[in-house]
């Protein structure tokens, strides 16, 4: 019985086969329901993370006040009662951001709209009210409180926004290639002019950026001023309408997309690392195709069938069981250390002793990778080939082609739906791999994906992100785990969808290919 | 096609009664001889399939090779255009020669030989690919033919194998959407799209319908005008209906070689007279 028949409800259990048959049934089962389970989970807690939860104002039976967003609830370790969990931000003026409450305690909960919650580039997200937005260095009253202080802010952080991304542009585009410019050639006159120019301008958006505060207060009455610089964001739950929230959520989810991270990573977006994800997989079977296939051919078309060949097909076949990162050792070793050295030693002599070549990047990398995952193409493509009836061969051979002719026009197209399969295998097997890339080329942080507008466009040398890493960085090197959580959660869904969309890419090519096949029209 | 020369060939009709020699008894003016065998061995793996086999194929005829299953019809076939060069374990001795050219010799090119000495198949392989493109599949390897010119001789071959009529509307479907008949007559077009000298058929019938045969019999018979073909078959009827000659094989060596008529009617050996009315599988 096939997975896609229990899948299609289409599992027909034959009567009065014995127990063995519900046996298989039932494991193809659980295992689709482990399966289903795992996906279920870093769905609900990844795509969660985006959702503006309502915050609670909440006053314990001491007097206490505390704002929050609630995440679980637990029974107590006295087996008395529940005790909740809430996320309460503000790190800065509380020192942590999660409180464990006894549910019996509380004495009132309510929403109230005017909770704000502001994304703020450091310390993490802060919960309470919005008093007053007012310049810089002032302490007179601004715009005041309430409604038209919110609306204040909003018209304020798009502004700063507009700035930000002024900045960043002025950043990437005009002082990062100076900069490189005069590595190469300090006394370049005309760009250091450039460079000052540009600094200056940045220290003028910087300014404009900081030149007003918002002040805030904690719901138990602490003052915070902050620059409209620090935040990012803000926002009230309680006063959202689902249908705001769904927005608000929709672009949460893009911003996760599309910016690059912050905070050590436990914060933003992973634009870059999925850049680099699937740049780094393309890369790969660009490489592990032509080789798989040739190798695969040699095998199956050209050598003599005796024992050598038998030998080789063996260890090609147990190559795929050496563990990822002995691929990572080699790499290390041959690519980085040995190859990448000689090319550093002979083409960027002048900018030795930091390497370009002879440290991990995005060539080796794919290279190791492609390496790890040639024996999976080449026997995919040996079997798509012994499957091709020699008739076909002959008849080929009987109309007068040369062998060349007869494999590349015959043999070759026909076994195109297995180099794909070979493919699509490589793909999963080398998008999920993180432990070789430690080795040679991944980077806990490298904002700057390798292929931008400056020659030679496409940047091998340079490190990469890579979400594997990046699930395994954010989980255990942030110094606040249980916030980075769902950041993970996040990064591994989108791992699996990237690793799912670069599979369906291949197999939509296949079939496509095979339908071709079937009916050919070609010229 | 270039018209070839009217055949010389003659036949003596024999009149003996049966004889019990095992020696072959060839019955055939050698004089239009297209493909000379002689002497030829052929063995798989030092497993002997042909042993000291002598025989001519005569020009623009129908030759049926006939004999119990294993008896080395379709090695002797492969062995005149050399199909058998793909596989190392086979040892051959003895020569076969082309129009006078012996076919192993180093300066014949095996892919011009195979051009010359097409193959029909048992089982139809048309390549995945449209009608056109099988047909043409042997053109594009020559290379360097205008795209008309290219259309007329697919369009030939087609009408030649009594295909075009069923398919001219459908040139860019695939080979595969054919029925079987029709692909083993699409097979025929594109073997003699590149016009070939002789035409080898193994088996081409035996994989199809009575009507389908019958067509496929009618082609051989309008073919041999323009080439010299060789048919392996299992059915004396057919071998009856449609070759000029008979060679009949067992056990790797030639038994009885002689116009069709007269084996059929007046086999000379008892053991061809045993296999031709069925008392030997
Ligand atoms: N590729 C091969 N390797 C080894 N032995 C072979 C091979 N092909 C054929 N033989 C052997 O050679 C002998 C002749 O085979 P061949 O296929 O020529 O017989 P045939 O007369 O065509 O039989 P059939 O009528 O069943 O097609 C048989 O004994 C067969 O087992
Ligand atoms: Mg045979």
């Amino acid at each position: 019985m096939s997975l896609a028949e229990v899948a299609g409800f289409r599992a027909r259990l034959p009567r009065g086969e014995g127990p063995w048959a519900w046996l298989a049934a039932g494991s193809v089962a659980l295992s689709l329901l482990m399966l289903g389970g795992l996906l279920t989970l870093i769905a609900v807690r990844g795509l969660g993370h985006f959702w503006p939860a309502s915050v609670s104002l909440v006053e314990l039976d001491d007097g206490q006040l505390l704002a929050g967003r609630a995440v679980r609830e637990l029974p107590l370790a006295t087996g008395q009662g529940r005790e909740r969990l809430y996320f309460t931000g503000n790190r800065d003026i509380d020192g942590h951001v999660w409180q464990w409450v006894a549910v019996d305690r509380i004495v009132a909960s309510e929403q109230p709209r005017e909770l704000v919650v502001l994304e703020r580039v450091r310390y993490g997200d802060f919960i309470g009210r919005l008093v007053d937005v007012r310049p810089a260095g002032s302490h007179v009253q601004g715009v005041g409180g309430g409604e038209v202080a919110w609306a204040a802010l909003q018209a304020r952080l798009a502004a700063v926004d507009a700035l930000r991304d002024e900045r960043d542009d002025l950043q990437r585009n005009v002082i990062q290639p100076l900069v490189r410019q005069l590595e190469k050639d300090p006394g370049d006159t005309a760009a250091r002019r450039g460079l000052a120019v540009a600094n200056d301008r940045i220290r003028g958006l910087q300014d404009a950026m900081q030149a007003e505060v918002v002040v805030l207060q904690s719901v138990d009455g602490r003052r915070l001023v902050l620059t409209l610089a620090e935040v990012l964001r803000a926002w009230r739950p309680n006063a959202m309408s689902l249908p705001e929230k769904m927005g608000a959520w929709v672009q949460g989810v893009w911003r996760f997309l599309s910016e690059g991270p912050r905070v050590a990573n436990t914060a933003g977006g992973v634009w870059p690392a999925i850049f680099g994800t699937v740049l780094m997989v393309l890369l790969m079977s660009v490489l592990v195709t032509p080789f798989g296939v040739l190798a695969a051919v040699y095998l199956n078309e050209v050598a003599h069938q005796g024992h050598l060949t038998h030998w080789v097909r063996i260890a090609v076949r147990n190559l795929a069981g050496v563990p990822s990162i002995v691929y990572g050792v080699f790499g290390l070793g041959v690519f980085v250390y040995g190859i990448g050295g000689s090319i550093d030693e002979w083409f960027f002599s002048d900018q030795l002793p930091s390497p370009t070549f002879g440290t991990g990047g995005l060539l080796w990398a794919s290279l190791t990778l492609a390496l790890l995952t040639l024996p999976v193409v080449i026997v995919a493509t040996e079997e798509g080939l012994a499957r091709i009836p020699d008739h076909q061969r002959e008849g080929a051979l009987a109309l007068g082609a040369t062998r060349l002719e007869m494999l590349t026009r015959v043999v070759l197209p026909m076994a195109v739906p297995a180099m794909l399969t070979g493919v699509i295998l490589a793909i999963a097997r080398a998008a999920g791999e993180v432990a070789p890339l430690m080795l040679v080329g991944v980077a806990k942080l490298a904002p700057q994906v390798p292929v931008d507008g400056e020659f030679p466009f496409l940047h091998l040398d340079r490190k990469f992100m890579h979400l594997g890493y990046h699930v395994y960085d954010t989980a255990f090197h942030g110094d606040d785990i249980q916030a980075a959580m769902p950041m993970v959660y996040a990064t591994a869904l989108l791992l699996v969808l990237v690793v799912l969309v670069l599979n369906l890419t291949a197999i939509f090519l296949r079939h496509y290919l095979r339908a071709r096949h079937g009916a050919l029209s070609r010229h | 096609m270039p018209e070839l020369p009217p055949s010389l060939l003659s036949l003596d009709r024999p009149g003996s009664a049966l004889s019990n020699s095992t020696g072959p008894i060839i019955d055939f003016a050698p004089d239009a001889s297209c493909l000379d065998v002689e002497g030829l061995s052929l063995a798989y793996g030092g497993k002997p399939a042909l042993r000291d086999l002598t025989l001519r194929v005569p020009r623009q005829r129908v030759t049926a090779f006939i004999g119990p299953s294993g008896c080395g019809k379709s090695t002797l076939l492969r062995a005149l255009n050399r199909l058998h060069d793909l596989d190392e374990t086979v040892s051959r001795q003895g020569s076969i020669r082309l129009e006078g050219q012996e076919i192993h010799a180093p300066e014949v090119a095996v892919d011009e030989l195979r051009r010359r000495v097409g193959m029909v198949f048992q089982a139809p392989n048309p390549f995945p690919m449209s009608i056109y493109e099988n047909v043409a599949f042997g053109l594009r390897l020559q290379g360097g033919m205008s795209r008309r010119r290219m259309n007329d001789i697919v369009e030939w071959a087609l009408e030649a194998a009594a295909l075009w009529g069923e398919v001219k509307d459908r040139l860019r479907a695939s080979a595969w959407s054919l029925s079987i008949g029709q692909q083993q007559r699409l097979v025929i077009a594109r073997t003699l799209a590149v016009r070939p000298e002789v035409l080898l058929l193994d088996e081409p019938a035996s994989a199809l319908d009575p009507i389908s045969t019958l067509k496929i019999e009618e082609l051989i018979r309008s073919l041999k005008s323009q080439l010299t073909l060789v048919l392996v078959t299992h059915n004396m009827q057919q071998a009856a209906r449609v070759s000029d000659y008979t060679a009949f094989l067992h056990d790797g060596e030639l038994v009885e070689y002689a116009p069709t008529a007269s084996l059929f009617t007046n086999p000379r050996l008892a053991r061809t007279e045993n296999y031709i009315t069925g008392r030997m599988a």
